[in-house]
């Protein structure tokens, strides 16, 4: 492919592609330079694409204010694809006006409130026939509960364990050190069940459950909405809260206090190795004070607020999955905006209330 | 005079199994230059599995594909993606990237495999867009069209890099009439300015009738036809008979 300008005609030759074009467009313009070329000549062109074409147009743009800029000598199959590849015709593309900065506060704060309410509204209608659902099981199939409490309960109970072991006995090791040099070993029982059970018990149970129940919720509403089942519930009378969210709801009020507790358990399990392994304290010191620094407020407050997180994750992971648009990758993007949600919701909730509750 | 017509694509007895179960029992068959070639059947005669064994999407059990006389199974991916370059392909739901828009999808091949200036490329894309009639979808993104839409957009990037072949996997299945013959008449006005050759899977008589050059008929996975339409509707095979006086309206 090569390109020559005499006598203000540019003639191409060989083949003006996509492949070649780089090369050609460096060499044409330096034979031009700041000349204006009259007429193209394209009686030596063998071969053109749409890339081709587009940097006819190009040049025919840049000189169509020095004055008209003719085509000659092309072959009819060189025509043809300058005819179906032209951009000359095309209509201007509309300039897409920019969102000013006030403007794009303004839009997100309305988008906010907006998903507040409706998230709001989601919200009332779970409790509504989560209560409901207490005394008529109409529309809820049998056995879902069940199902539910294994797949949001029993399932996650070996990372909760695992998970709930592992903080108990880091707690307990950091802890220990700085307790040895003030010579109270003794004070590890009581450190390590006021923080499991007051604080640490419930909200890593929660956040575990956001990562791996909330997302799931999220991903299994989304992915409904997206292939139309929800619709498909809708038409068969049925109404998709009922069938679907009320379920899972009524087994996450069951099951998460479960997990809390056994979270607990395990945590202190986990620092009990520590406290009797290398602080010496007794098995029996051991449980005594813990048992004894922990009061009944403790326990209900603990139990209380682990419903709480699993209420609140239930209804952030079906907000996000009847919210979702465009198909698979809306499925992505809601259940990864879900658990973001719900665990920042979780931690949010959980210092409100260390402050009611101190 | 036929016979010095190179093929462009060579098929021979290609075998294609899932499991132990044979898809496509040997199939062979010539694809000429600057021609539509639709391949019909039944569902679940092999239409779909035959085109995607000869685009090597699914792992050939035995035979030969060439493309301009040169084998492809055993081709490594560098020498198959120089191949691919000249090959255009239009999927059954589109099969375009949900997480980019429109003007994003068309501009991928171009973008990644071409050394062309931002500005030509944009040409290029708002062009490509224009000849399936979405220049105002340009910005949107694949969830905000309709199926319709969805097709004629990934028809654009299958488009984008000027292909020598165009497969296209059921390109009127799940369209109105009116949008299925327009991209018909799309598909047709490709191969007459840019003698593109296509190869086209599809059992809609309609587009048969209006864009086929060549038929080839599958049943259960055996070749029973490969011709034009009037040699198919002469050539007294019960099935292809049962498929058109069935599916006539």
């Amino acid at each position: 492919m090569s390109c020559k300008f005499v006598n203000s005609v540019l003639s191409f030759e060989g083949e003006l592609t996509a492949r070649n074009l780089p090369k050609l467009m460096v060499e044409a313009s330096s034979l031009i330079g700041k000349n204006k070329p009259s007429m193209i000549d394209l009686a030596g062109v063998q071969a053109i694409d749409s890339a081709g074409v587009a940097y006819l147009d190009q040049i025919q743009i840049q000189f169509a204010s020095k004055g008209i800029l003719l085509l000659k000598g092309s072959t009819p199959e060189t025509q043809a694809v300058i005819d179906t590849f032209t951009s000359l015709k095309l209509p201007l593309p509309i300039p897409v006006a920019k969102i000013g900065f006030f403007e794009s506060i303004g839009s997100s704060v309305i988008e906010a409130y907006e998903s507040m309410y409706k998230a709001a509204l989601l919200a009332s209608e779970i409790y509504y026939w989560s209560f409901v659902g207490l005394f008529n099981h109409k529309g809820q199939r049998k056995g879902s509960l069940i199902q539910q409490a294994a797949l949001l309960g029993s399932q996650a109970l070996p990372i909760v364990a695992l998970l709930s072991f592992i903080i108990g006995f880091i707690l307990s090791l950091q802890s220990a050190v700085q307790l040895r040099n003030f010579g109270a070993n003794v004070f590890i029982a009581d450190l390590l069940a006021v923080t499991m059970v007051r604080e640490m018990g419930p909200m890593m149970t929660a956040i575990i459950i956001a990562g791996r129940s909330g997302s799931a919720i999220a991903s299994e509403i989304a992915t409904m909405q997206v292939t139309e089942e929800i619709d498909a519930l809708k038409m068969m009378a049925l109404s998709p809260i009922r069938y679907i969210v009320v379920p899972k709801f009524h087994a996450i009020s069951v099951v998460m206090p479960i997990l809390v507790a056994f979270s607990i358990m395990v945590g202190m399990i986990g620092g009990g190795i520590i406290a009797l392994g290398y602080l010496g304290l007794s098995l029996e010191t051991f449980l005594k004070r813990s048992i004894e620094i922990i009061t009944l407020k403790d326990l209900v407050v603990s139990m209380g607020k682990s419903v709480v997180f699993a209420w609140v994750i239930v209804i952030i992971g079906s907000y996000f999955g009847f919210q979702v648009k465009g198909g698979a990758e809306g499925v992505g993007k809601a259940t990864t905006a879900s658990v973001v949600a719900s665990i920042f919701a979780v931690i949010v909730l959980d210092a409100m209330f260390s402050l009611l509750y101190l | 005079m036929m016979k010095d017509i190179q093929p462009v694509i060579s098929v021979n007895n290609l075998v294609a199994k899932y499991g132990e179960k044979t898809i496509l029992d040997g199939i062979t068959v010539d694809i000429l230059p600057g021609e539509v070639t639709v391949i019909l059947g039944g569902s679940g005669c092999g239409k779909t599995t035959l085109l995607k064994n000869i685009l090597r999407l699914y792992e050939p059990f035995s035979g030969s594909v060439k493309f301009w006389g040169e084998e492809i199974l055993q081709m490594d991916e560098n020498e198959f993606s120089t191949v691919l370059k000249k090959v255009g392909m239009l999927f059954q739901n589109g099969a375009l990237l949900n997480s980019i828009s429109i003007y994003d999808n068309v501009s991928i091949p171009l973008e990644l495999h071409t050394k062309l200036p931002p500005d030509i490329i944009d040409k290029i894309i708002r062009v490509k867009v224009n000849l399936v009639g979405l220049t105002h979808a340009l910005h949107l993104f694949p969830s905000e069209l309709s199926g319709g839409m969805k097709k004629r957009a990934a028809l654009a990037r299958a488009m984008a890099m000027d292909p020598k072949i165009l497969f296209c996997d059921e390109p009127s299945a799940g369209l109105d009439p009116l949008t299925s013959a327009a991209l018909d008449d799309l598909i047709k006005e490709l191969k007459k300015q840019l003698n593109m050759t296509i190869v086209i899977v599809t059992h809609e008589l309609a587009s048969i009738h209006r864009i086929a050059d060549k038929l080839i008929f599958l049943d259960a996975g055996k070749m029973l036809f490969y011709g034009t339409l009037e040699a198919a509707m002469k050539a007294n095979i019960p099935q292809i008979d049962t498929f058109f006086r069935v599916g006539r309206f």
